[in-house]
């Protein structure tokens, strides 16, 4: 257990004591959401486990860092960046993978570059976006977050 | 959603059947596969109901017609600051900003105020902070985190200048109001 751990239950703990002592059904009703979300992100969840155990049992260090580690230079960054944007997986579910990649040889800049892109950019949700908020507003949105996300990836190689 | 439940329990499904077929076929692997899935398990079991307990607080305490409420009146600097605080707060995912921030230009919010809620609400989550301060670290999660806000209110001033403030306008007008799909 370490601090992170504890800070996170215990605002969860008494954020639900102070919830019940509000207001009882409003309480049930959070938990009720929380268990869902819980669910519905379980699967998920298990996939990602399954493949960082995979991919770090199976490709060696090496390999990894010639895709997305110092090797791989800018054109490695700009990749990573690429699959953060397509992939749509829950933005939590995005650290743990990232962990692993940089356990196993990739830069930081690479998994930051990684981690930015798929949060700040979701090009399944684009025609979505588009519909509410007008084409150039959406796509310029989208567009700049990705040129945003690699200058900051960059610069946190640089300072890490 | 349900769909997307069911989409991802059949991936779980075949992920795992490729994950045991890859281990009877390599034995020599297979320890070194189990022990690391098996600590991000742990890892993730420890951290992830916390967060999802406190998002469920938050959405039935704070909905999103509140976050609209008190977005609408914000206005400068200070607007620029409520909309970033506003967009952290852990209330749903991305696509249930979209109408929210349709409906605030509707109302003449300013076009980078929008763009920068909009872009918290994606990347500056707080829950998600905590998760990425659990597995990345405090130098990384502090850093990014800087950054990120930083470069999102840079980018909420670059586009406003681009499209225009924001009264002549941008959203389609046949909006279909509250529909979210997914």
């Amino acid at each position: 257990m370490n601090f992170t751990v504890l800070v996170v239950n215990a605002i969860a703990i008494a954020g639900v004591i102070i919830a019940f002592y509000r207001d009882g059904a409003k309480a049930v009703r959070s938990l009720k959401a929380a268990a869902v979300s819980f669910v519905r992100i379980l699967p998920m969840a298990l996939i990602i486990i399954l493949f960082i155990g995979l991919l770090l049992g199976f490709v060696p260090p090496d390999q990894i860092s010639r895709f997305v580690g110092e090797q791989s230079g800018i054109g490695g960054v700009l990749l990573v960046g690429a699959v953060g944007a397509l992939m749509h997986i829950p933005a939590l579910l995005s650290f743990p993978l990232a962990a692993s990649l940089l356990e196993s040889g990739a830069t930081v800049t690479a998994v930051a570059a990684f981690i930015t892109t798929l949060t700040m950019i979701g090009t399944i949700t684009i025609p979505l976006e588009i519909k509410e908020l007008g084409k150039r507003l959406a796509l310029l949105r989208n567009g700049i977050s990705f040129v945003v996300a690699i200058a900051i990836a960059l610069i946190m190689g640089l300072i890490l | 959603m349900r769909k997307s439940l069911v989409r991802d329990i059949a991936a779980l499904i075949v992920v795992a059947g490729i994950a045991v077929a890859l281990l009877l076929v390599f034995p020599e692997k297979q320890a070194a596969v189990t022990s690391t899935s098996w600590n991000y398990l742990v890892e993730m079991i420890v951290i992830l109901p916390g967060v999802m307990v406190i998002m469920g607080l938050f959405a039935v305490w704070m909905p999103r017609e509140a976050v609209a409420r008190y977005l609408g009146h914000a206005a400068g600097v200070k607007g620029m600051a409520l909309s970033l605080f506003l967009g952290m707060l852990p209330t749903g995912p991305l696509y249930v900003a979209f109408p929210l921030a349709a409906g605030l230009l509707k109302k003449g919010a300013r076009v980078a105020n929008v763009i920068v809620f909009l872009s918290a609400w994606a990347c500056i989550k707080l829950p998600q902070e905590l998760v990425e301060l659990e597995f990345m670290g405090a130098r990384f999660m502090t850093l990014r985190l800087a950054l990120t806000v930083a470069f999102v209110v840079l980018m909420g001033v670059v586009i406003e200048r681009l499209i225009g403030k924001g009264e002549d306008h941008v959203y389609p007008e046949d909006v279909v109001e509250g529909d979210t799909h997914e």
